[in-house]
């Protein structure tokens, strides 16, 4: 385990449990329960059996030689979108729900923004059999209908959220407030790692395999470490748990690339840490998009899992120190990246990962020759809509050229 | 008066007090205003004003409408420090009661000496624990403003402990485990936390969460020092026809409150 958060769950300045005192305990119960669940062999032991057996672990490291060609660098993919439920997101919702069976608690809530967490919750809470309710904002359920289905299928119950900007912001507002009155038999399972403390450590914990896989998988591959390694960061819970295998090793260089949406500069945008302020959301002191009262101020990405005003603490913590740089991605560069990886490899990445990949070209042309490590995080399946609008799909192939061009609706 | 004195002169009427909330900025700032001042002619002794904030995590549908709307009024927290500078001078102690991310955008120090300024007279702060206080107390400290935090049904003896020995002003003990909002019954679970914070604290302790009428008061003032109401008047504001009917209402239902106080039954 990594030697931060301290024991209040800080990284530096950052963190922290800023939460309605009739949750501490919830939170304290937790953090004891993960506490105890990570020192137990029969726990960890039982949590990879479900990783390998059930969720597919450990992913690929695909050498993309294709797509190396074409970025001047050797890029390495780690292929969480291979994953069953087509992200590494199962690796969180599978270590959350065998801690929720253990602390005897029946019932887990959830929020969601596009459903690609509330599908993993299902999906885990089936396997497991625990009830499940997740909340989605209600602008979401209409723009996701095909996630809401899948989550009826898997037997959960999807319940719109109608207050505020009805988006995911609002939807872990509506679940904290299911959680204060439900607290004794449910466990609210955060899909980021994000929110009060223990969130960012054990959900960084849980997701921590795909950068302790990717190490080894890259030594043996290249013989060497990364020069580098890249990820997209919303919450941050890919990049987190690709990262924290790396933070160690200072001749490795950490990238976390931010939704750049329209452009930082046009306000329009998901850059938390290139554009936000310090602040406090959702339980964590963190970067936070406000303005200047204070109050949240509305994302923007074509990603909807990067589509979020916050971001994970430590992540605050790793940009403060330098350890770590973040960058912000486009829209228009994303969906660029994601249509050369589609020609060139033959992998739909998800949007979200697409921010990833366009990272990488870009540091590929700063250190050609470079070994870039990229966590592909998710497959693009559940992207396709959003990709038919923007290229113009079915009437003809998406044309590079043309990929960004803003006649495009987005 | 100081929130403390307030206390201390109902508990010598032999009565709890009675402490009254709404979010500034509605309907408007001006309105927010008058709203305030007719409860405490009223029969409000403490009041407590919301600072309206985009992710209010411990308010129920009510409270958040009324925030919501303030909000797209465009009500900004120097509106807020001016609502409270107009009615605190009528006499009123009276609290800010806000989400902590405000506050530490505008400045921990400069929101606690402008609060002071303005006649504040401290802070109930729903999202923020002793545990992350530190800036907070010491600027309140500086400007003798009250420190009330929440404590909960959940709240374990030894939190009970530590929370109130950082309070100053009152305890606010919520009685149930849930978000804000009127409530049909009153809970079983406020009496028994108000018995395990007395036996830790000299403080008075106030009950909120739920209180909609002067006989649920009265319930809560045979074991509470203050009742404490919120949603049930920012309903009678939302639910009026017309503004003239909403200040009636929240009239009538605040004298309503005061006689529940003073029945203490």
């Amino acid at each position: 385990m990594s030697a931060l958060p301290d024991e209040t769950g800080h990284f530096g300045r950052f963190g922290g449990r800023f939460m309605p005192e009739a949750l501490i305990a919830a939170h304290e119960e937790l953090a004891t329960a993960w506490r105890e669940a990570m020192a137990d062999p029969g726990f960890t032991a039982e949590f990879d059996r479900m990783l390998r057996e059930y969720a597919g672990t450990p992913s690929l490291l695909y050498d993309a030689t294709h797509l190396s060609e074409e970025a001047g660098a050797r890029i390495l993919l780690k292929r969480e979108d291979l994953n069953h439920t087509g992200a590494h997101k199962v690796r969180n919702v599978l270590g959350q729900a065998l801690l929720t069976k253990r602390m005897g608690k029946r019932r887990v809530i959830a929020e969601t923004g596009a459903g690609q967490h509330g599908v993993a919750t299902a999906t885990a809470c089936a396997y497991l059999g625990l009830e499940c309710v997740i909340y989605m904002g209600e602008v979401d359920t209409a723009r996701q209908s095909l996630n809401v289905a899948r989550m009826h299928l898997l037997g959960a119950e999807v319940i719109p959220v109608t207050s505020g900007s009805r988006t995911l912001k609002d939807a872990i507002n509506e679940a904290l407030r299911d959680w204060v009155a439900s607290v004794d038999d449910t466990h609210y399972m955060l899909g980021t790692a994000a929110g009060s403390h223990p969130f960012p450590a054990m959900v960084r914990d849980f997701c921590r395999g795909i950068g302790d896989e990717a190490r080894a998988q890259c030594l043996e591959l290249t013989g060497a470490l990364p020069d580098s390694v890249a990820a997209c960061v919303g919450g941050g819970s890919n990049a987190i748990g690709l990262f924290t295998a790396f933070v160690e090793d200072p001749a490795v260089a950490i990238f976390g690339f931010e939704a750049g949406g329209d452009g930082v500069d046009t306000g329009r945008h998901a850059a938390t840490i290139n554009a936000g302020q310090v602040g406090v959301l959702h339980g964590a002191r963190t970067y936070v998009l406000q303005d200047e009262d204070g109050q949240t101020t509305e994302s923007h990405s074509i990603s909807a899992g990067l589509d979020y005003p916050g971001v994970g603490p430590e992540h605050a913590w790793l940009a403060e120190t330098g350890r770590a740089s973040y960058r912000p991605v486009t829209d228009a560069a994303a969906m660029d990246a994601m249509a050369l990886l589609s020609r060139a490899e033959g992998i739909i990445p998800a949007i979200e990962s697409a921010h990833a990949v366009a990272g990488a070209l870009e540091v590929a042309e700063e250190q050609p020759g470079t070994t870039i490590l990229v966590n592909l995080s998710g497959r693009g399946d559940k992207d396709m809509g959003t990709a038919i609008e923007w290229f113009g799909l079915g009437q003809q192939r998406p044309d590079r050229e043309h990929a960004g061009n803003k006649d495009h609706p987005a | 008066m100081t929130v403390r004195t307030a206390f201390e002169k109902a508990a010598a009427e032999d009565r709890a007090t009675l402490v009254g909330y709404l979010p500034a900025g509605f309907p408007d700032v001006p309105g927010g205003i008058d709203a305030l001042r007719l409860m405490v002619d009223s029969g409000c002794d403490v009041l407590e004003v919301g600072l309206p904030y985009s992710d209010p995590v411990m308010d129920g549908p009510t409270i958040q409408a009324a925030a919501q709307q303030a909000l797209g009024n465009g009500v900004r927290t120097s509106d807020v420090l001016r609502t409270v500078e107009a009615v605190a001078a009528g006499g009123a102690p009276t609290l800010v009661m806000t989400y902590w991310n405000p506050v530490e955008r505008y400045g921990v120090q400069r929101f606690a000496r402008d609060l002071a300024a303005a006649g504040g007279a401290g802070l109930i702060t729903p999202d923020l624990v002793p545990d992350e206080a530190g800036e907070w107390e010491a600027a309140a400290d500086e400007h003798h403003l009250d420190k009330v935090f929440l404590v909960a049904p959940s709240t374990t003896d030894a939190r009970l402990a530590m929370t109130t020995e950082h309070c100053r002003g009152f305890v606010y003990a919520t009685a149930v485990m849930g978000v804000t909002g009127a409530r049909e019954a009153s809970s079983g679970l406020a009496g028994p936390l108000v018995r395990r914070a007395r036996a830790v604290t000299d403080l008075p302790v106030g009950v909120g969460l739920g209180v909609s009428d002067g006989r649920q008061a009265a319930e809560v003032a045979a074991y509470a020092d203050g009742v404490i109401v919120g949603s049930a008047f920012v309903r009678r504001l939302l639910d009026a026809d017309d503004r003239k009917r909403g200040l009636e209402a929240l009239a009538e239902l605040t004298r309503d409150l005061a006689d529940g106080v003073r029945v203490r039954a």
